[in-house]
């Protein structure tokens, strides 16, 4: 029991240190630096989708892909909900 | 170091929800842990497409004086964002379904009492 | 779950058509206002999670079958992938925003800028928010009401 705990306390340990060096190479907060797609698609989803919402159109427009694959996820996680509770006969 | 408090903010997230899985053996608060990392990433992918005094990428009368794109949020991480947050609600309904289930068959939440087979 | 007082009955009665109103306005609205078919399919759900709360599972499963709202959920889909071909056929891209612009049904382009909400713009974005909230609506509720469901019965998983 002794050994589990310091297992994950090493495992713990290992994961902050990583997580707290990637911190310093990331872009400071506020500034993302490299964002022409985005600009792009903030100037453009007016003229290209006629949306006044630049969220939405990048969720079923210009990304409609990632939307269908989450649509399969949900549809995907319905199915297994009700399999598991299935009506049981005795 | 005061711009880098958000991600900091990130990682004790990650490893708050890091935590219960690790030493807690109760399946319902790994469950809430693996929950909580959720949360933590959803935060990092915010926080990744934040600019200084921006608004939300949305045109309905927006606040007088606004130049985009320099003051508006990049609206990609937002998007994926919102299809994360979708697949984490069903990966947590999935999850306690069959937290459900074990509950049923085994009448113990306690992973070292599930590992044993059914007898 | 069973069913609670008469107060917190009360309250839901109450409560319940406001949600629905407010989460079909997020719904329609999506291409306009902050919202879409994902948070307002959400809103919808979490009224009627609250009726399904103060009436208890039983009450609301001999009322709305499981089956039928799993017909629902995919035909959500169905109407999703139908839209993403249409823009196959007459645009020559999958997900292609055939009706943006062509002056009919949605077609009204937004002038550039900080404009009033013109409901009569996005193309398809507007069709595909209420397939998609008409899936979320239909999938997360009949997972809540048969996780509800399954709990307080012993016939059932």
């Amino acid at each position: 029991m002794e050994k589990r705990i310091i297992a994950g306390a090493l495992v713990l340990g290992i994961v902050a240190v990583f997580f707290l060096f990637s911190v310093l190479l990331i872009h400071p907060f506020g500034d993302p630096g490299q964002a022409q797609m985005d600009d792009y698609i903030i100037t453009h989803t007016q003229n290209e989708t006629g949306t006044q919402n630049g969220v939405t159109s990048v969720v079923f427009d210009y990304r409609g892909f990632d939307t269908l694959g989450e649509a399969t996820i949900l549809f995907s996680a319905v199915t297994g909900v009700l399999l598991i509770f299935r009506r049981v006969r005795h | 170091m005061i711009e880098y408090i958000p991600y900091i903010g990130v990682v004790a997230m990650i490893l708050i929800g890091l935590y219960p899985i690790l030493f807690r053996r109760n399946l319902i608060k790994i469950v809430i842990g693996i929950s909580i990392i959720e949360s933590g990433v959803n935060l990092f992918l915010i926080i990744l497409g934040y600019r200084d005094g921006g608004v939300a990428p949305i045109f309905t009368s927006l606040p007088p004086g606004t130049t985009y794109p320099e003051e508006m949020v990049l609206p990609v991480p937002q998007a994926l964002t919102l299809t994360s947050i979708v697949i984490g609600v069903a990966v947590l309904a999935l999850m306690l379904s069959l937290v459900m289930h074990i509950y049923r068959k085994y009448g113990t939440l306690d992973v070292q009492k599930i590992r044993r087979l059914k007898e | 779950m069973s069913e609670m007082t008469k107060i917190v009955k009360t309250t839901a009665n109450i409560l319940f058509p406001f949600t629905m109103i407010f989460g079909l306005y997020v719904i329609a609205h999506g291409h306009l206002t902050p919202g879409g078919g994902f948070q307002g399919g959400a809103i919808v759900v979490s009224g009627c999670a609250l009726l399904l709360v103060a009436y208890g599972s039983s009450w609301v499963f001999d009322r709305i079958k499981d089956k039928r709202l799993a017909a629902f959920e995919s035909l959500g889909a169905i109407g999703f992938i139908t839209i993403a071909f249409l823009g196959l056929m007459f645009s020559a891209v999958f997900f292609g925003n055939f009706l943006a612009g062509s002056g009919s049904l949605f077609g009204t382009t937004p002038a550039t800028g900080s404009t009033l909400a013109d409901f009569n713009t996005g193309g398809v974005l507007p069709l595909m928010n209420f397939a998609v909230g008409v899936k979320v609506i239909a999938g997360l509720f009949v997972i809540v009401l048969v996780m509800a469901y399954a709990s307080s019965t012993k016939e059932w998983g």
